[in-house]
């Protein structure tokens, strides 16, 4: 218990980092990634092909050989970048991490979000059609509304991943979660500090799996039976509700 | 409510709203349609029969370019629809902003309602005018209001497409059609994909718009409806014209024997 009086600070700091960085990840992913899915789901090939690369080579590569590709692989390119004005970003490892994470992560929400598009009834789309709404007004109205309700569990399923795999970050010296508990490991030789970070994490996931099934059915109401504004006086007086 | 607010503030012209001159559709080597005209004068009830397969929803497809026709004429109060080749050999419009504007003035049925299932009844009926006509937010809520009033749906109109019956879908996605305030409207095979007891709601609606004078094109299979309510009959077969005129004349006497054996076997 005195590890936990004497490290909890640190500990929670760490898992702050870790959210910080995982959640700014996961909101420019999405921004990267809705355009790209709608470009990977076009008949227009010299549009879909690329997509279809960059997808395939986040998905299908390690988060942490990209991690190093970004974070060793930029200071090969030192005097070009410092040229570019971009040294900055490339020479600290917060922003490193944070753009392979953004890279990676829109990949996978890019093909998620492809899989939504794919899924979406086409007779809604034709009706989009059929009342005068141009390309944008139907990905706006109808499409995207639909797409991402569909990839929305799926979409869940990536920030809990994107948010364990964050711990990869500890490599590149940065002091989130995992960094901190290597460090107090290092420091205590206390292992009963990964437990701590254990727990720590599963309490995240799971507030994240909570908030997730809330924001479903907030998104949803057109899948849940309909909650009558004004309840029938017999239902209401026996405190039912339909 | 006025004729002023039915038609939009346009100016009623004599132009006729909508005409379609031999058109001819292919689906690959399969050709569906071989040359179908048809003139669609103001408050023509025109109903289009034929068996499955006959080309009759490829037709009414083709009138909102929802198919694109691979030639014929097709002119919309007047506006001339041009249609090239892409590079794939596929028949598109030349001018898309223009087939936009002429859709939003064709108000479409579906056989499967199509309604958008993630919005009310009510914002089915208003995002059309809201975002396509760019009217105004009040107008447009109380003539949605108006129109689900008029197929019965005053009630249901905060529901979800998903909460209501199949016929109750069915009238919802009539409003929203009427909310547009079209010059036509097309009605594909509306009642098709219904419960036999609620098709009679579905062709009430339909008949209170007949008799308002509304300029419609019905796909349909109800015999009754088409020799009832509609002004003119086509009957295709095999993506051709068998015959064509009143219903009083047709219903009667028939000069094709495909259309009698039609009828004998639909009656």
């Amino acid at each position: 218990m005195t590890l936990i009086t004497e490290y909890g600070l640190a500990l929670v700091s760490g898992a702050w980092l870790t959210l910080k960085l995982s959640g700014l990840a996961l909101l420019f992913g999405a921004c990267i990634a809705m355009p790209m899915a709608i470009a990977r789901s076009s008949p227009r090939r010299w549009l879909a092909i690329p997509v279809r690369i960059y997808i395939s080579f986040f998905r299908g590569t390690p988060m942490l050989a990209q991690l190093f590709l970004v974070y060793f692989g930029a200071g090969q390119y030192r005097h070009e970048l410092q040229a570019l004005d971009l040294w900055w970003l490339f020479r600290d490892p917060f922003y490193c991490a944070l753009l392979t994470f953004i890279l990676n992560t829109a990949a996978y929400q890019a093909e998620l979000l492809r899989g939504g598009i794919l899924g979406v009834p086409l007779g809604e789309v034709e009706a989009a059609k059929a009342y005068g709404m141009s390309a944008w007004l139907r990905y706006r109205l109808v499409i995207l509304p639909h797409a991402y309700r569909i990839a929305f569990p799926a979409l869940g399923n990536e920030v809990i991943l994107l948010l364990k795999g964050s711990a990869i970050a500890s490599v590149v010296t940065l002091f989130d979660l995992m960094g901190q508990t290597r460090a107090i490991f290092a420091k205590t030789f206390d292992f009963s500090i990964y437990l701590w970070a254990a727990l720590l994490y599963l309490v995240i996931t799971m507030l994240i799996v909570r908030l997730w099934r809330y924001l479903e059915k907030r998104i949803n109401p057109h899948l849940y039976r309909q909650v009558m504004v004004t309840p029938a006086p017999a239902a209401a007086a026996r405190g039912q509700t339909t | 409510m006025t004729t002023q607010v039915l038609h939009n503030g346009r100016p009623q012209t004599d132009q006729i709203p909508l005409v379609a001159r031999d058109i001819h559709k292919s689906f690959g080597n399969f050709e569906v349609l071989k040359g179908i005209s048809l003139t669609s004068r103001q408050q023509d009830v025109t109903a289009i029969l034929g068996s499955s397969g006959s080309g009759k929803s490829t037709f009414l497809r083709c009138l909102n370019l929802l198919e694109v026709p691979d030639s014929g004429d097709l002119l919309v109060h007047g506006q001339q629809v041009h249609i090239e080749k892409n590079r794939q050999g596929e028949s598109v419009p030349v001018d898309e902003k223009l087939v936009e504007r002429i859709r939003a003035h064709l108000g479409m049925v579906f056989q499967q309602f199509n309604l958008w299932s993630h919005m009310t009844v009510l914002e089915n009926c208003m995002i059309g005018p809201l975002r396509v006509l760019k009217q105004p937010k009040a107008e447009v809520a109380e003539r949605a209001r108006y129109y689900l009033n008029k197929v019965g749906l005053d009630e249901r109109m905060q529901h979800y497409p998903a909460h209501l019956s199949g016929g109750q879908q069915q009238r919802a996605a009539i409003a929203r059609a009427l909310t547009m305030e079209p010059d036509v409207m097309l009605f594909d095979e509306p009642t098709s994909a219904l419960d036999p007891e609620l098709v009679g709601e579905v062709l009430l609606v339909m008949r209170k718009l007949a008799e308002e004078g509304r300029t419609m094109i019905v796909v349909t299979h109800e015999m009754a409806f088409a020799r009832e309510v509609s002004s003119h009959v086509m009957f295709l077969h095999q993506g051709r014209v068998e015959e064509e005129g009143a219903p009083q004349v047709l219903f009667k006497e028939q000069q094709s024997d495909r259309f009698r054996q039609f009828l004998s076997s639909n009656f």
